[in-house]
């Protein structure tokens, strides 16, 4: 007797939920076959010509700049997260890892806007570093920060820590003490017991942060917005301004299916790797 | 170089760049809250004096507190939708199998990879398909799928520490299965469905992109209001409305951190 109590009534409202999700891809998907009508929000007649367009050189060029702001963005967020990441897992005092762990999460949940905000402040021609630096008397005229490739990525790698450094501490707490203990007391020293023990195993840590961190900024939008200012432009850019400032419905809809596809394919590339990594170190 | 010298030195090479590392990531937030108090419209650094102008702008303008009462709304419905769907779902993907599990739990975990102008622009075309463009309807839909991953992980992990025995002792006493799941498995789930519908509250009231495509005047919420703001005006009525915000994210972080175990719930502390 298979008795399944509740199984229908629990089953759905998550099926209208993932109903709801998919009518919207769908619609997403039909617009981006759809000829414009300029004057109109309703789409025209069937037409690959949307997808034709992606291939000019102004798009192909926005293209290339996401993939590199999101690669260096990686980068860095990598290089930053990892210290801080020990830290929180290693600092002996209590106190100190709870100042990390606030220090350090609190940017996650302040939302996207105000976080951008902050950074509009602390780059501007009269912002802080500006001010700061002129102060100081190192710079004579302010330095062109906002409104740069710079600038955002400084943004978004500030952005990107939070999630990274989870990732990389939970990685970090599942190495065992005694294999760091065990390589010092064979005469290891400090560096070589970090190179040769402790990043080794924690690979798989740093690839699923690589792989969460790439594909959530090339799908960034608020920071390019305001921080690029228009000058700098990611493919989440260009959606908003055919979907919401031209109202070119289908053009709009092919370009966040091509960011859909390029989110959802980076994964798909990289998963595979970390999922061997992960076998290799996992304790037999 | 003696022993002590170099493990000195080591650490002050760690500690140091560690020290310069959380400066970065928290000097936005220092430069918000430093703002906020300034009393003049341009930016200055540092400040001239002290004022508290900027907030009294900010708790009056219409535009912030419309938004901040329909993010309210918005947050409230949908948290507490995709507390239901996604505790329910989460018993299934816990208790049962089924065809089409894993192709349901794909779909309903995606809008974390989607990008959030993708499902945005997507619930937009819902939107109005549906003839929903102007209500909250289809704002609360879009915010109850984006969240909705959270809550399901969130309930599950707690599904996955419930003592089989408990529920199988219940109902061997002779509970029906709807008294045991309401007098022994929804008290065991509590802490997990509170601490998914509260980063589900928290991650709706934040929410911007998706949001942006949504909401229309009338149905926008704060982070949408605010964007509109920072594109029309440059004085620091953001940075005061901003920096509430900073400290009642950080205060509500060091009392989850007090409560619950920030570093237990993120499974980051040492064995």
């Amino acid at each position: 007797m298979r008795q399944r109590p509740f199984f229908l009534a629990f089953l759905l409202p998550a099926l209208l939920a993932a109903g709801l999700f998919l009518a919207a891809l769908a619609l997403v998907l039909q617009y981006s076959f759809r000829s414009f009508i300029p004057g109109s929000l309703d789409p025209g007649a069937f037409t690959l010509e949307n997808f034709a367009r992606l291939w000019r050189p102004i798009y192909l060029w926005v293209l290339l700049d996401t993939f590199t702001i999101s690669l260096l963005t990686t980068v860095f967020t990598l290089l930053l997260s990892y210290p801080v990441a020990y830290a929180l897992v290693r600092a002996r005092r209590d106190w100190v890892r709870t100042l990390l762990v606030v220090l350090a999460l609190t940017p996650l949940f302040t939302g996207e806007i105000v976080r951008t905000y902050a950074w509009i402040l602390v780059l501007g021609s009269d912002g802080f570093v500006n001010s700061l630096l002129e102060g100081l008397g190192v710079i004579a005229a302010p330095l062109a920060m906002l409104y740069t490739r710079f600038g955002v990525v400084v943004a978004l790698v500030q952005f990107s820590m939070p999630v990274m450094i989870v990732l990389l501490a939970t990685a970090i707490s599942h190495v065992d003490n005694d294999c760091e203990r065990a390589a010092a007391n064979l005469g290891a020293r400090p560096a070589t017991v970090f190179w040769r023990v402790t990043l080794p195993l924690t690979m798989p840590g740093i690839v699923s942060g690589v792989i969460v961190i790439f594909a959530w900024t090339m799908s960034a939008f608020s920071t390019p917005q305001l921080i690029g200012g228009g000058k700098v432009l990611m493919i989440s850019n260009l959606v908003y301004l055919q979907g919401l400032s031209s109202f070119n419905f289908p053009f709009a809809a092919a370009l966040s299916l091509v960011a859909l596809v390029l989110a959802v394919g980076s994964l798909a590339l990289l998963q595979p790797a970390a999922k061997r990594l992960e076998a290799k170190v996992s304790p037999r | 170089m003696s022993p002590i010298f170099a493990a000195r030195l080591r650490a002050a090479l760690f500690w140091g760049p560690v020290g310069l590392i959380l400066l970065y990531m928290t000097i936005p937030a220092l430069v918000v809250v430093m703002t906020s108090f300034s009393p003049s419209e341009l930016l200055e650094f540092p400040p001239a004096g002290l004022s508290l102008r900027w907030y009294a702008r900010a708790l009056s303008y219409p535009d912030f507190r419309n938004g901040f009462a329909n993010g309210l709304i918005v947050t409230t419905f949908a948290s507490t939708a995709a507390l239901a769907v996604g505790s329910a779902f989460a018993y299934l993907v816990d208790r049962y199998s089924f065809r089409g599990r894993a192709a349901l739990e794909a779909v309903l975990s995606s809008p974390l990879i989607v990008p959030h102008f993708t499902t945005g622009f997507g619930f937009l075309l819902l939107g109005a398909e549906l003839g929903l463009t102007r209500s909250y309807a289809i704002v609360i839909a879009a915010h109850v799928l984006l969240v909705l991953p959270f809550v399901v992980r969130s309930v599950y992990v707690s599904l996955k520490n419930i003592d089989p025995r408990l529920e199988r002792a219940a109902a061997n006493l002779g509970a029906s299965p709807g008294r045991v799941l309401a007098r022994v498995t929804l008290p065991l789930l509590l802490p997990g469905m509170a601490g998914g519908w509260l980063i589900a509250a928290i991650l709706s009231l934040t929410e911007f992109t998706a949001s942006l495509y949504v909401t229309e005047a009338r149905t926008q919420t704060l982070p949408v209001a605010m964007y509109g703001y920072i594109r029309e005006y440059s004085d620091p009525t953001i940075a005061a409305i901003s920096a509430l915000l900073i400290i009642a994210t950080t205060l509500l972080m060091l009392l989850a951190n007090r409560y619950l175990g920030l570093r237990r719930i993120l499974a980051i502390d040492a064995h």
